[in-house]
């Protein structure tokens, strides 16, 4: 199974998010910024960084990158797509998930270990999880706060869109403790936490972000 | 070489930590007047020659499309950036729906205003259609000023 790893001038988190998907048992396909073309891809993984230096605004130039077309087109189709942090930001931007990502609350970055709750284990990224399961994962971000209208915010809880939640504190003021969402068909997910650095006991605090990575081999196997 | 203003600013309801920590500063520095503070962006877009209606057009569209995000952000203002106003233009003017059927129809303008009050609309008034002088009005094609002495 080829998992696409997206790479945008200023991501630095592609190559561990390639060994990610290898370590799971994927083929990591390194897809470039300025090439508006899959490779044939079955899913693709949008990583972290600051692309663009996160000028204008996190994502925002990111977004209109030509491989986002077919990328964009794809997803709206059911490819599978995960964001991670700045990917997610790029998600937001492109109107794939609803909201945005604002500074955090507290004004500063964070980096830490956090604890996550799975509330959404249908989507493409999350099969291999339980329900309600408490996982931690590396958290690092200076705009984290996830933002949306009263009604975008109701509308994804009443729909089980919420897929991630934070436990034990609210790291950015992130609205109902928001950390990941997903889109309605669920093959779109997006996090601010990085499950790609959370593959080895050695670097970092758990495993858990392994089954982001087999949740996606399983998913596409028994397409 | 003319140039476009564009000024951007994070929604009411949208946090903003940085307008915060200027806010904390400012009393420190002996500014204790301001109660609170919010941070926005100006953009400023040069172009060859004029600033005409087509190129605040496009810079509306380009406003809409990458320099706000609508999720969080509002376009405040979009400008030549020697006008004084903020001129409405021919395509606005053409496609805007007087009508705007989803909408109620006086926003509010015939609700009651208590004394004291400043009457409300029921939503922000869009650039194109706050109040533009006579001066700038008489300058428009097409809508100049009757003048007597034209009549010859």
């Amino acid at each position: 199974m080829r998992i696409g790893v997206v790479t945008f001038p200023g991501t630095l988190d592609d190559l561990d998010a390639q060994r990610a998907v290898r370590a799971a048992g994927g083929a990591p396909v390194p897809l470039w910024h300025a090439d508006a073309d899959l490779h044939g891809v079955d899913a693709v993984v949008l990583p972290g960084g600051f692309s663009y230096g996160d000028y204008l605004r996190a994502g925002a130039i990111a977004r209109f990158a030509p491989v986002m077309t077919p990328i964009i087109e794809a997803a709206r189709g059911g490819l599978p797509v995960l964001g991670i942090c700045n990917g997610f930001q790029v998600l937001c931007e492109s109107h794939l998930l609803p909201g945005a990502l604002s500074r955090n609350a507290g004004r500063q970055f964070v980096c830490r270990d956090q604890r996550l709750r799975v509330e959404n284990v249908e989507t493409a990224w999350t099969r291999d999880f339980t329900a309600g399961q408490e996982i931690v994962i590396v958290l690092k971000n200076g705009e984290g706060c996830f933002v949306a209208d009263p009604e975008t915010v109701a509308r994804i809880e009443g729909e089980g869109r919420v897929v991630f939640r934070y436990v034990g504190g609210n790291p950015n003021g992130s609205y109902a403790d928001i950390a990941g969402i997903c889109n309605e068909r669920g093959n779109v997910v997006g996090l601010m936490p990085h499950p790609e650095h959370c593959i080895d006991d050695l670097f970092g605090p758990s495993r858990d972000g392994i089954a982001f990575f087999t949740s996606i081999l399983h998913t596409l196997v028994s397409a | 070489m003319g140039t476009v203003v564009v000024d951007v600013m994070l929604k009411p309801e949208i946090l903003d930590p940085q307008g915060q920590a200027v806010a904390g500063a400012l009393p420190r520095l002996g500014f204790g007047q301001f109660t609170a503070v919010r941070q926005g962006k100006r953009f400023a877009l040069t172009v060859d020659g004029e600033v005409t209606l087509e190129v605040l057009d496009a810079a509306r569209r380009a406003a809409e499309v990458l320099l706000s995000n609508p999720v969080i952000e509002d376009i405040v203002s979009v400008r030549a950036e020697d006008a004084p106003e903020v001129l409405p233009s021919a395509a606005t003017l053409a496609g805007y729906d007087w009508d705007d059927d989803e909408l109620p129809d006086t926003w509010g303008a015939n609700d009651h205003v208590a004394e004291g009050e400043v009457r409300r609309e029921a939503r922000p008034v869009p650039a194109y259609r706050r109040p533009v002088s006579i001066e700038v009005l008489d300058a428009l094609p097409g809508t100049g000023l009757y003048h007597m002495e034209d009549d010859e």
